[in-house]
């Protein structure tokens, strides 16, 4: 299929971009990689009238330590995860998740802002924001703001982006020496989206766990943090009774949707075993 | 290995050699000319508005507003084509009793399927062709939905073809020996219900086609990305009323085919039409998404089997119930009941029992057609009967090899006919089972097997004997009415430059066979093979032939240009002779010079035989005529088949928590008589076997209740990747077919004959130590977790 004809403009700065998108009215969209926007419109599912390209934009691009935080800017593509330096030190989680997104010419021109604005819930970096505590920047007609990652995926495909606002750039709390991490997920071909993944990130002393986020992907609706099972693992160490608690609240906390192929109690068993192995390793150090 | 067809010594011997494809630098250069990249002067681009619905009726159609759409030249509807096109029937005479419903290029009343294309559009681009798709509107009334073979064989249920008595194709039976009687007396008796899903062949190329037709001339000339361009030549000709000599079908660079460039399609017969109302050139390339919903798919069968053996595990008979389920339709030319009818009678073939039964029915329901695709039937037969030689090893107390050792055909036995009536001429299915394990150290891999149980680690070993069906006969389809060539053509020259061009039938679609024709031509005539040019797949240069299907290629194909190749080094030695004035017997041709055939003393080169031929005419002997291009048919006779076989193993990993099975290595010996490029065999085998475990893991085409496909696209349709394949190691066995001087057989099938089969017992292997079977492909993870009771 081809797409409908629609107009294109190269934005050189942020403000080009939203004034743009303002003149147009509904009916434009920003484009940044393009790996999840151009085959929308090669299905026709999508058909504005006019692209803002956001891709020469300076101010979206960079990764930087600002205070506590390591700043991705929203242009950042999948293929730096890998090979930034300061992503790999600060933010490993990402480093670990982006491997599993996609393939890697796909992952040449992705971008990390374009996919948490996409918020596709079987996509890996959504899920990682909130495992990680992130807050998301976005610039409006109304000015600036930031959201937290907790409050930022809305439903399927819906967040607390407004038509016509941009995402400038991901805030990452800088990942700490008493941290652990771990990423997995379970797809049935290398570089597919997953029948279910998980991302987390602990603060400990010693074995013992004083604070955990936990969040899967391809669970529902959105991606989604399980706080019951978090709760069930605040406070102790990581022992077999404890991993199997936690694998016990996981039923609380996901409700998956019927899958053509996955049904939810499936969804559900494969969310257990790859969290008990998850944090099998975790608890291992690894 | 069996001797050499020349010695290899010499120079220009090919036959047996790898050596690289020719055409691999200029498609690896992106310097392929494939349909899609063709532009004509004044082409226009199809596209179809396809059914929402799986069974409905037309109550209306309204194109005004996309006929008024700027830059669209013609909408046109069923009844605008059936004006200038004949209906097709996807019947053969030799399967009697079989019916099917009239086709035509697109439907005047009734839509059958979810995705049958129903109104065409030619505009002056793709995309506005598609903006014209969006501003038709169609008026449909449902009528009820028959998706699967139960509710399609209910007594009084809804019917496909109105008028008919069942949503019966064809019904098939066999019957040999005396079947009850050896289940009576039968020792053991293992028996199990098969389900094969449905799948499709994905080729990387999609369907393509260009019709361009010239009404100054009355020509039509069609550019198809076909494995078959003399068929389609004979088909367009027929059904648009224009005479054959001049319908041109030019099937150049093909990106893969498997079977599935060779039915007849509704777009393309559609887009011929197009052609003709317009008068000028209109190109349709299938897109992915209609490609899942238009190509034709395959297998679909629920086989119930059983099997008899004595009290040592001596297979004494089978018993079989195949049902199909095709589609609406059955497929044209080749018929959708081929697959069902190759199922019943490859069902225990290479075992030595006698005792045979099988029914098969073959059904219609509101899908897309299935019909033939690499390795059509193989599959199926092959893992309804190793599985059951696996459980039957269970019960007698035998291991997989033991109990195949004892009833495979015996290597000194043949010519053997099997239960189902195939006569084999030659094969080896003792050797290959010897080889396999050796090759696989079969009793380490036992041994590590049941160390890492004990660690939880469930290791599967699987394997598989086959036979594959090649060289087909006339007995395939000619013998059912169908204008399909069983032979081939072969017209080859020699060049005033004293190089050889070969124009010959058999098609290329990305497997070698220019190189391994050339390879023939070059060795059979002594010259280098890069003087040998090798030219295919246009109707107006290249002879009539059979071109691509089945496996054919090199055995009738390369027996077609060894023939015509000997033909023309006689002609050239004649001629040598009379210049050096020798006998032509006491000459040769080696590396390009005519030698003496005693001494190899080199006397002239073939080149200085062409000038003279071509130029000095009049310094020959009076009355000499010099023919230096001869022209070739070969068609095959003695046994209908040349059968080949083989066997198969694997060895995989399950995980039992998450229902993922790991492929960790894959082995095959196979036995395709002469190997002509060995490479090649190779690449064949390695994308047969990498297709069959598609379809054992990831591939299938599946349906909701109301017959629509829920996961047509490929971020849905799971194709196999190279990251989830095993290493696949492979040895051969030559047992030459005496049937031609080549003795080559095909190969093409074999991968996938015996893939799908070897990970069933695998797994089923694997699983053990569990209460848990599995018995329907693909084997995903939600099958393995639904058999371990895990959710
Ligand atoms: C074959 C294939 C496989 C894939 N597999 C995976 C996978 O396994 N895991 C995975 O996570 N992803 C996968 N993807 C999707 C890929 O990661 C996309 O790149 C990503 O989802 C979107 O990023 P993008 O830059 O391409 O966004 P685009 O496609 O350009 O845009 C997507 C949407 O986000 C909006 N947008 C983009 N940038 C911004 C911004 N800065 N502010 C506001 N809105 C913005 C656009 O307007 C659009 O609506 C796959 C894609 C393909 C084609």
């Amino acid at each position: 299929m081809k797409a409908r004809a629609f107009s294109y403009f190269r934005a050189a700065t942020i403000d080009q971009a939203l004034h743009a998108h303002a003149r147009a009215g509904d009916d434009a969209r920003f484009i940044a990689g393009g790996q999840s926007l151009v085959p929308a419109l090669s299905l026709r599912l999508q058909a504005p009238r006019l692209l803002i390209d956001i891709t020469h934009i300076a101010e979206l691009r960079g990764v930087r330590r600002e205070g506590a935080f390591l700043r991705i800017g929203a242009l950042t593509r999948h293929c730096e995860m890998l090979s930034e330096p300061l992503i790999a030190e600060f933010a490993p989680l990402l480093r670990a998740a982006a491997p599993f997104v996609a393939h890697p010419a796909i992952r040449n021109r992705g971008t990390f802002g374009g996919s948490v604005a996409h918020a596709d819930p079987a996509s890996e970096f959504p899920a990682m924001t909130l495992a990680l505590g992130a807050e998301i920047e976005i610039v409006g007609p109304s000015g600036s703001r930031r959201v937290k990652a907790d409050d930022f995926f809305v439903d399927l495909f819906e967040t607390a982006l407004q038509p016509g606002e941009l995402i400038t750039a991901v805030f990452v709390p800088l990942f700490k020496a008493d941290q652990r991490f771990a990423f997995d997920e379970l797809a049935r071909r290398r570089g597919d989206y997953a029948l279910v993944g998980c991302g987390m990130l602990a603060t400990c002393t010693g074995d013992r766990i004083d604070d955990i986020r936990i969040s899967f992907f391809s669970v529902g609706n959105t991606p989604t943090r399980v706080k019951g099972t978090e709760a069930a693992l605040i406070g102790s160490s990581l022992g077999a009774e404890r991993i199997a608690a936690a694998q016990a609240a996981l039923e609380g906390d996901l409700a998956p949707p019927e899958g053509d192929e996955v049904p939810p109690a499936m969804r559900l068993h494969l969310a257990r075993v790859l969290l008990g192995r998850m944090l099998g390793r975790l608890g291992a150090g690894a | 290995m069996s001797a050499p067809l020349t010695s290899l010594d010499r120079p220009n011997s090919y036959i047996g050699r790898s050596v690289p494809r020719p055409n691999a630098k200029r498609l690896l250069a992106g310097r392929g000319r494939y349909v899609s990249d063709l532009r004509l002067p004044r082409m226009l681009y199809a596209a179809f508005v396809r059914s929402p619905h799986s069974h409905a009726k037309i109550i209306s159609i309204d194109a005004g507003r996309a006929s008024a759409l700027e830059g669209v030249h013609l909408v046109a509807t069923g009844a605008d084509l059936a004006k200038i096109c004949t209906p097709w029937t996807g019947t053969l005479d030799h399967f009697k009793g079989m019916t099917s419903a009239p086709q035509l290029p697109l439907p005047l009343d009734r839509v059958v399927w979810a995705g049958q294309a129903v109104v065409a559009v030619v505009a002056e681009s793709r995309a506005i062709a598609e903006d014209a798709l969006e501003l038709i509107e169609i008026d449909y009334e449902d009528l009820p939905i028959v998706a699967d073979i139960d509710s399609a064989r209910e007594a009084g249920g809804p019917l496909i073809n109105p008028g008919s008595a069942n949503n019966v194709c064809f019904r098939s039976q066999l019957d040999n020996g005396s079947v009850d009687d050896a289940f009576a007396h039968a020792a053991h008796v293992v028996e199990e219900e098969f389900c094969f899903g449905r799948h499709t062949a994905v080729t990387l190329e999609p369907r393509a086609i260009i019709a361009d037709y010239d009404p100054a001339a009355g020509a039509l000339t069609v550019h198809h990305a076909t494995q078959t361009p003399y068929q389609f030549q004979d088909l367009y000709s027929r059904h648009y009323g224009l005479p054959e000599a001049r319908v041109r079908v030019i099937a150049t660079d093909i990106g893969g085919s498997f079977g599935m460039k060779l039915h007849v399609y509704h777009e393309d017969m559609a887009v011929v039409g197009l052609s003709i109302l317009l008068g000028r050139p209109v190109k349709y390339v299938a897109d992915r998404i209609e490609s899942f919903v238009s190509d034709i798919q395959a297998r679909d069968h629920r086989v119930r089997a059983r099997m008899a053996l004595d009290g040592k595990g001596e297979i004494q008979a089978m018993d079989v119930l195949d049902l199909t389920g095709i589609g609406a339709f059955s497929s044209y030319p080749r018929t959708s009941v081929v697959e069902g009818n190759q199922v019943i009678r490859l069902i225990g073939a290479p075992y030595r029992f006698k005792n045979y039964r099988a029914t098969l029915e073959v059904i219609f329901q509101n899908k897309v057609q299935t019909s033939q695709y690499r390795a059509v039937g193989h599959p199926i037969a092959c893992a309804v009967t190793e599985r059951l030689v696996d459980m039957a090893a269970v019960k007698v107390g035998l291991d997989p090899f033991a109990i195949r050792a004892q009833n495979l055909i015996a290597d000194d036995a043949y010519p053997q006919t099997s239960p189902t009536g195939y006569r084999f001429e030659a094969l080896s299915h003792q050797a290959c089972l010897k080889r396999l394990h050796e090759m696989m150290d079969y009793d380490a891999l036992r041994s590590e097997q049941a160390e890492l149980r004990k660690g939880g680690v469930y290791r599967g070993i699987g394997i598989a004997a086959f036979v594959e069906i090649t060289n087909p006969s006339p007995a395939f389809y000619g013998v059912g009415g169908a204008r399909i060539s069983s032979q081939d053509g072969a017209i080859v020259s020699l060049t005033p430059s004293g190089e050889v061009r070969c124009l010959i039938s058999v098609t290329e679609q990305g497997q070698g066979t220019e190189a391994i024709i050339s390879q023939i031509v070059a060795d059979q005539l002594g010259v280098a093979q890069e003087h040998v040019k090798v030219i295919t797949g246009d109707t107006e240069v290249t002879p009539h032939g059979g071109a691509t299907w089945a496996c054919r290629g090199a055995g009738i194909g390369g027996e077609t240009a060894l023939q015509a190749t000997r033909a023309l080094r006689r002609n050239i030695l004649e001629i040598a002779a009379l210049i050096l004035q020798e006998q032509p017997s006491a000459l040769d041709i080696i590396d390009g010079e005519v030698v003496d055939a005693g001494t190899r003393n080199q006397r002239m080169p073939v080149s200085e035989i062409a000038r003279i031929a071509y130029f000095r005419s009049d310094t020959l002997p009076p009355g000499t005529q010099a023919q230096l291009t001869v022209s070739q048919h070969f068609a095959p006779q003695g046994y209908p088949f040349a059968f080949t076989n083989g066997i198969q193993g694997c060895s995989l990993e399950v995980d039992v928590e998450t229902g993922f099975i790991k492929m960790l290595k894959h082995f095959i010996v196979e036995d395709c008589g002469r190997v002509i490029n060995p490479m090649l065999v190779d690449e064949q085998l390695r994308g047969g076997i990498v297709q069959g475990l598609g379809a054992a893991l990831f591939e299938e085409c599946r349906y909701s209740e109301t017959g629509q496909l829920v996961n047509g696209s490929l971020a849905d349709y799971l194709v196999p990747m190279p990251m989830e394949m095993p290493d696949i190691v492979i040895a051969h066995i030559e047992t030459p077919t005496a049937d031609t001087e080549l003795g080559a057989k095909g190969c093409g099938e074999a991968g996938t004959a015996a893939a799908s089969a070897c990970v069933l017992n695998a797994v089923n292997d694997a699983l053990t130590p569990f209460d848990a079977t599995i018995n329907s492909i693909p084997i995903t993870p939600s099958k393995v977790l639904k058999a371990l009771k895990r959710f």
